[in-house]
């Protein structure tokens, strides 16, 4: 197969650190398809649907206008001048937070709505945890007049109410989800449920590197615009170097997955994802089995899940997407906590700062930085670059009452 | 160790099935969530009493993908009484029924306990086969090789969306009977039977000579009986468990398994 990467590349795909899973999805000892016999045939034909897309100009060429036209790419990168000074390293964001929508979301959105039409698909669902996917995923349905179910955990549905309604507006059915912990974890089991009755007609609409093959790998290919980009930005920042360390936060991993694809190949950027610590599947997690994919998971002694528990509702979530649990075994990638605390403080430092208001998602990347800046690990005069994966729009009301109450644990 | 096959593929639960098919009776598989209440195991007892002629045990899973609310529920119940996989298996130990067990559950149990230590433990506590519907033929080995060694018959499943391909790769590879998917969807009750549920089973007849036994959505008496027309046995899972939630009891589920047994039986 010849890559579907546009610019030089010498390595084949199966070379590559980021590169091709192949037919059965495997990133080293993880990913795979553990769906019910009910799903596989649905997974098998979106692989080979997206396999074909990808390597389709006219599908690529479809895909990069309507990210120019309608979604605002490319989006730039920002040199943050005052928090550089104070921090003594050299900060550059990658700003997902202006793309359409509020987040990097809409890449993978539109990516898999384009997929959907040519599959003859009428109807796309979502889990969403922050409500970001789901509000991308409502957009992109609006966009193409398609029918659009989000399911969202009735905790989630309460912290980010401004989304639902949001949601609502784009003319999608927001479901409640009361199962289990009531967040992001228990939305994909619904999503799947309803997959599974709803197949023929309806595209699951995944919103991270997590899930059953191809979504991995897939979502990750459609998130790479986000590494490619800054790769080139940075460059002439930089003057032709890369950044010394490469920062996003992670919780299925996709905005983290899309940057780490532009520079885990060709650099010696260190790659660093940031898990919220209550739903830090990297630190506290061993392998296991959930949602259709081998990776790292929260879970007791017999293997039930156990529930996350974040300040930030898209970070909620008790695993993580298997390439990020592949990159931290062979070293390419290293996987770090921020809790509620340090983020409710990077969020207002930067929006003080810099005059941007992150996503308290994003606002994880920010908070490591902030505290590893002049360590060993990130010594003062280094460049780093964080993925500003959102904007905060959805959060001011959240972080208001959190301020207000004077507490930084409670949802 | 008890339950050693007599040879790869015919063990106790095949060789049992086949002979009852073979005498000319449909196979009767109740489900109940291992765990769900103090009674379950007196429940377990009363269905194989009334008529079973094997039963499937759910071990409980915090994340029940392909489970509709009522065996959700079920779950939940089972994992707030602190119901674990080896607790299940060691109860299952205690029973002394006449039927084989057929245990249910997802991989992540399966995978955190290591492939061999826990079909040990399941052919130690006397249970003949295993369904985990979320592995799939292609993820399959490492669990089925394991199984087989222990003398436990992997159970897999044919859904209505499964290509003829695969129907008789998947045919090849199940041990004890074939579990067909009468609808595309999760479990749960229905008013009426998927017309789905007919087609799979006349495929899965088709390709296979093990036994085939319809699930998922096959609700009443009169739904099992319709299926059985073409299948050789149906199993029913949610319309027992819900009955169950319900406070029905080992009497009440006996009542209901007695009622879906005189059906088969042409009754
Ligand atoms: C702004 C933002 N960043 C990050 C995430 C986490 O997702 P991922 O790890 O897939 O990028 C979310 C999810 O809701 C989000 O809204």
């Amino acid at each position: 197969m010849s890559s579907p990467h546009s610019g030089p590349r010498s390595l084949s795909e199966s070379e590559l650190i980021m590169g091709d899973p192949g037919p059965t999805g495997r990133f080293g000892e993880f990913g795979g398809r553990f769906v019910p016999e009910s799903l596989v045939p649905a997974c098998m034909e979106l692989e080979a649907s997206f396999r074909r897309a990808w390597i389709d100009p006219a599908f690529r060429r479809e895909l990069d206008h309507l990210l120019h036209s309608y979604g605002g790419r490319p989006t730039p990168v920002t040199e943050c001048l005052r928090l550089s000074e104070e921090l003594g390293v050299r900060v550059l964001l990658k700003r997902e937070d202006l793309a359409h929508t509020g987040s990097h979301k809409i890449n993978n959105v539109v990516g898999q709505a384009l997929l959907a039409r040519r599959m003859g698909k009428k109807r796309l669902i979502a889990e969403t945890g922050a409500g970001q996917h789901g509000v991308a995923t409502a957009t992109a349905a609006a966009l193409f007049g398609m029918e659009c179910v989000v399911y969202m955990g009735a905790v989630d549905m309460e912290r980010q109410a401004l989304n639902v309604f949001r949601m609502e507006l784009l003319g999608a059915e927001v479901r409640s989800v009361e199962s289990g912990s009531r967040t992001l974890k228990d939305a994909v089991n619904e999503a799947l449920r309803d997959w599974v009755a709803s197949v023929d007609t309806t595209h699951y609409c995944l919103g991270s590197v997590m899930g059953p093959h191809p979504y991995p790998w897939m979502v990750r290919e459609l998130q790479r615009v986000v590494g490619d980009e800054s790769r080139a930005q940075c460059r002439e920042i930089l003057d032709g170097k890369d950044p010394d360390m490469v920062v996003a936060c992670a919780g299925g991993g996709s905005n983290a997955a899309g940057t780490f694809a532009g520079f885990a190949d060709g650099t010696s950027s260190v790659l660093v994802g940031v898990e919220a610590a209550g739903g830090a599947a990297m630190h506290n997690g061993i392998p296991g089995v959930l949602h259709g994919m081998r990776s790292a998971l929260i879970q007791d002694e017999s293997g039930q899940i156990l529930e996350a528990e974040s300040i930030s509702a898209g970070l909620d979530y008790p695993g993580i997407g298997p390439e990020h649990a592949h990159l931290a075994a062979i070293g390419r990638a290293r996987y770090e906590t921020a809790d509620d605390t340090e983020v409710v403080e990077a969020f207002q430092r930067l929006s003080k700062t810099e005059g941007i208001i992150p996503a308290l998602e994003s606002a994880h990347a920010v908070a490591w930085v902030i505290r590893m800046a002049g360590t060993e690990v990130l010594p003062t005069g280094s460049t780093v670059l964080i993925t500003l994966s959102g904007r905060g729009d959805k959060d001011v009301a959240q972080v208001r009452d959190i301020l207000r109450r004077g507490e930084t644990t409670a949802r | 160790m008890i339950g050693k096959p007599i040879a790869p593929g015919r063990g106790v639960l095949e060789t049992t099935l086949r002979d009852r098919r073979q005498s000319g009776d449909k196979l009767l598989v109740p489900y109940v969530t291992g765990g769900m209440d103090d009674e379950w195991l007196v429940t377990v007892e009363a269905v194989a009493g009334a008529g079973a002629d094997a039963i499937e045990v759910g071990i409980p899973f915090s994340d029940p993908m392909i489970d509709g609310p009522v065996i959700q529920e079920a779950s939940l119940r089972a994992l707030g009484r602190g119901t674990t996989p080896a607790g299940i298996l060691a109860d299952l130990g205690r029973l002394h029924i006449g039927i084989p067990v057929v245990v249910m559950t997802y991989y992540n149990l399966i995978y955190r306990a290591g492939h061999q230590r826990i079909a040990g433990l399941m052919a130690e506590s006397g249970v003949s086969g295993a369904i985990i519907p979320d592995l799939p033929l292609e993820e399959l080995e490492p669990w089925a090789m394991a199984a087989d060694d222990a003398g436990i018959a992997t159970v897999l499943l044919v859904a209505p969306s499964t290509p003829p391909e695969r129907i008789a790769a998947i045919c090849l590879r199940s041990r004890g009977f074939v579990y067909g998917v009468g609808r595309m969807g999760v479990t749960g009750e229905q008013s009426s039977l998927a017309g789905s549920a007919r087609e799979v089973a006349e495929r899965v007849r088709a390709a296979t000579e093990l036994p085939v036994c319809i699930g998922i959505g096959v609700s009443t008496p009169e739904q099992a009986a319709a299926v059985c027309e073409v299948a050789d046995g149906v199993v029913v899972g949610s319309a027992l468990v819900r009955r169950l939630l319900e406070g029905a009891g080992p009497v009440g589920a006996a009542e209901f398994v007695s009622s879906l047994r005189v059906a088969l039986d042409g009754g």
